[in-house]
């Protein structure tokens, strides 16, 4: 069901001096939404750039459905891009905008006005094909940049933080949209953003990535749960991470004690970083309490308290909680043996799935 | 708002006396005859006599030339230097020859185009006969050009290297070609660049006279050295300033012609 539609194999990038990718693989399957998310300079608008064809690969091969593309221009790849911002060219209205890919095709001219007209009803744009470009919000020129993109048919999608320029409200609205659409289209979209909210709301599939290379990819539950080391865990979402030592299979050991867990497969007590999310933390009496935290701050973010205390090895804690709590009181701290994620150090995605598959059955 | 007015006040002195008032002068003067009476028989004299209007076709017909040798010099020129890394050093030795007084390089030219000047020795080098080169229209046209491509280049330059590199990239990723490109985003978006080059070029070159006495050897005669003519030697300066006017006029058509368009919304 699932085919390959694009292969990276140990794909290099360098400007002179500065490696921008250090020996990317990875592969992207027809259909799906795909989303790399890294901080800036993390390289993942380079792949963007090395797929779309306006940079070259410095080693490795760039597979597209099956041929080795490194040396096929831009212009003759079956893909389109969304630019960041979005290069609209000012010169044309909306029609001819949209109309630009197949205008250069020499489609008649009846079937390129009943494809524009249909592009933009998809956008919700419907009737605005005669406007001039800065006549429209930066919205709009999102939607137009993403019908011109689609009228050509490409078969992947890629889109360069597309949804970076605009007002939060807005952006959580393309979102949606913007996933819709995929579904809809049945198109691979491949979405570029250093926001990992947005990667987690969307996708299908995340590459998390950190200075030129994948650190971990998977769905975005998985990323989110188990995320491989400290760079992934502190990147997507808020977390706890406390030096621990692993004392034996499913035994846990940090802030001076020992805690049953769901991890296995390392040496005696080695050690470890453990990862608490804030939301799986809940406060309780002390005497009901895994550990004991006195509360340091707290602050009221609309659909929860953001609270910060410390326990007795004066270890920071950030606890997500829906009940404000006292300020500088004791306070038990509670979360269940699931909820605690062991990290190893250098520990590479291969060697942690194989880790995995050793001890579940 | 009082505070910034004030400080134009230099500016203005500058303009109300050097700018403003010559033109109120020229303007009374083309009235004038030679003994200082209310006429229109300046401009009767210009617009009856064959001679002036051949003098102002010679005019835009050179300037046009002039215009059009530029640009084709030009635009690849801004084109390929936009794509250059260190773009703006290239571009400064471009302007650098503007720097040099006018005089001084249409005197070099004489030194090149003379009959015994350096173009002539390379030709009896390989074997011919030295040839007339200063005093033709083509040495005229030549040596104008040189000295006006830097303000063709500038302004087009700059017009390429505002476009958005996106745009480009965006162009190609729409599956068109180099040309298409070209064609399609790059010559229209650099347009209000040719424009500004053409006013740059186009409008000195119609009252050119130093160029067309040195290097053209008064055998092409335009209305700058017309207008020389009857200010130094003839003593003729209402007719003199008519031929201004008519200049200035010619100026404005010009501004007229290359103003920027409207940018087009709705059809």
């Amino acid at each position: 069901m699932t085919q390959t539609i694009i292969e990276f194999k140990n794909v290099t990038k360098s400007y002179q001096e500065t490696q921008v990718l250090t020996g990317v693989d990875l592969t992207i399957e027809a259909g799906k939404f795909y989303t790399l998310l890294g901080p800036s300079g993390s390289g993942k608008t380079t792949i963007l750039r090395l797929i779309a064809g306006f940079s070259n690969a410095t080693s490795g091969d760039i597979i597209f459905d099956g041929k080795r593309i490194n040396d096929v221009p831009a212009n003759k790849r079956r893909v389109n891009t969304v630019f960041q911002n979005y290069a609209l060219f000012p010169n044309m209205n909306v029609f001819e905008n949209v109309a630009f890919g197949m205008t250069l095709k020499g489609v008649n001219k009846v079937q390129i006005k009943e494809k524009v007209t249909s592009m933009l009803e998809m956008v919700q744009l419907a009737g605005y094909a005669d406007r001039s470009i800065d006549e429209l919000s930066g919205g709009q020129q999102q939607r137009v940049a993403i019908a011109r993109a689609l009228a050509n048919d490409p078969e992947v999608l890629l889109l360069d933080e597309p949804l970076s320029a605009l007002d939060y409200k807005l952006r959580k609205d393309m979102q949606y949209e913007l996933r819709e659409l995929q579904q809809r289209l049945g198109i691979t979209f491949i979405f570029v953003t250093h926001d990992q909210e947005e990667a987690l709301a969307m996708s299908d599939w995340i590459f998390v990535m950190n200075e030129g290379k994948i650190l971990q990819n998977g769905s975005p539950v998985d990323i989110y749960d188990e995320p491989i080391n400290h760079f992934v865990a502190n990147f997507i979402g808020e977390s706890n991470i406390i030096d621990g030592v692993m004392r034996e299979d499913y035994k846990v050991m940090f802030a001076g004690k020992e805690f049953e867990n769901v991890d296995a497969g390392m040496r005696p007590n080695e050690r470890v970083e453990v990862v608490l999310r804030p939301e799986d933390l809940d406060l309780t009496t002390p005497e009901n309490g895994k550990l004991i935290v006195t509360i340091d701050a707290q602050s009221f973010r609309g659909d929860y308290y953001e609270i910060s205390a410390h326990d007795d090895d004066n270890n920071e804690w950030r606890i997500q909680a829906t009940n404000p709590s006292v300020l500088n009181s004791r306070q038990g701290l509670t979360f269940d043996p699931e909820d605690i994620h062991i990290m190893r150090f250098d520990e590479s995605e291969d060697d942690y799935d194989a880790r995995l598959d050793n001890y579940e059955e | 708002m009082k505070n910034r007015l004030f400080y134009f006040i230099p500016y203005s002195l500058w303009l109300i006396l050097f700018v403003g008032a010559p033109i109120i002068l020229m303007l009374g003067e083309s009235f004038l005859s030679v003994s200082h009476h209310f006429t229109f028989a300046n401009y009767q004299d210009f617009l009856g006599s064959g001679t002036y209007l051949r003098m102002m076709f010679n005019s835009v017909w050179y300037a046009f030339l002039i215009t059009l040798i530029t640009l084709i010099v030009s635009f690849p020129t801004a084109l390929f230097l936009s794509n250059l890394k260190y773009k703006q050093f290239w571009l400064l030795l471009i302007i650098l020859p503007t720097w040099i007084n006018l005089l001084l390089k249409t005197y070099a030219f004489i030194g090149l185009l003379s009959k015994d000047g350096s173009i002539n020795h390379f030709i009896e080098l390989l074997g011919f006969a030295p040839q007339q080169l200063l005093f033709t229209d083509a040495s005229f046209i030549l040596v104008a050009a040189y000295i006006e491509i830097p303000f063709m280049i500038l302004p087009i330059f700059n017009s390429i290297n505002e476009i958005d590199r996106s745009l480009i990239n965006a162009s190609y990723d729409l599956g068109a070609t180099k040309w298409q490109t070209f064609r399609r985003v790059i010559l229209p978006l650099s347009a209000d660049g040719i424009r500004a080059g053409i006013q740059a070029v186009f409008i000195p070159s119609l009252s050119l006279f130093m160029i067309t006495r040195l290097i053209g050897g008064n055998r092409v005669i335009t209305l700058g050295t017309a207008i020389e003519e009857h200010f130094l030697v003839t003593q003729n300066w209402g007719l003199g300033s008519t031929i201004g006017v008519v200049l200035i006029i010619a100026m404005i058509i010009t501004m007229a012609l290359t103003r920027e368009r409207k940018k087009r919304g709705r059809k």
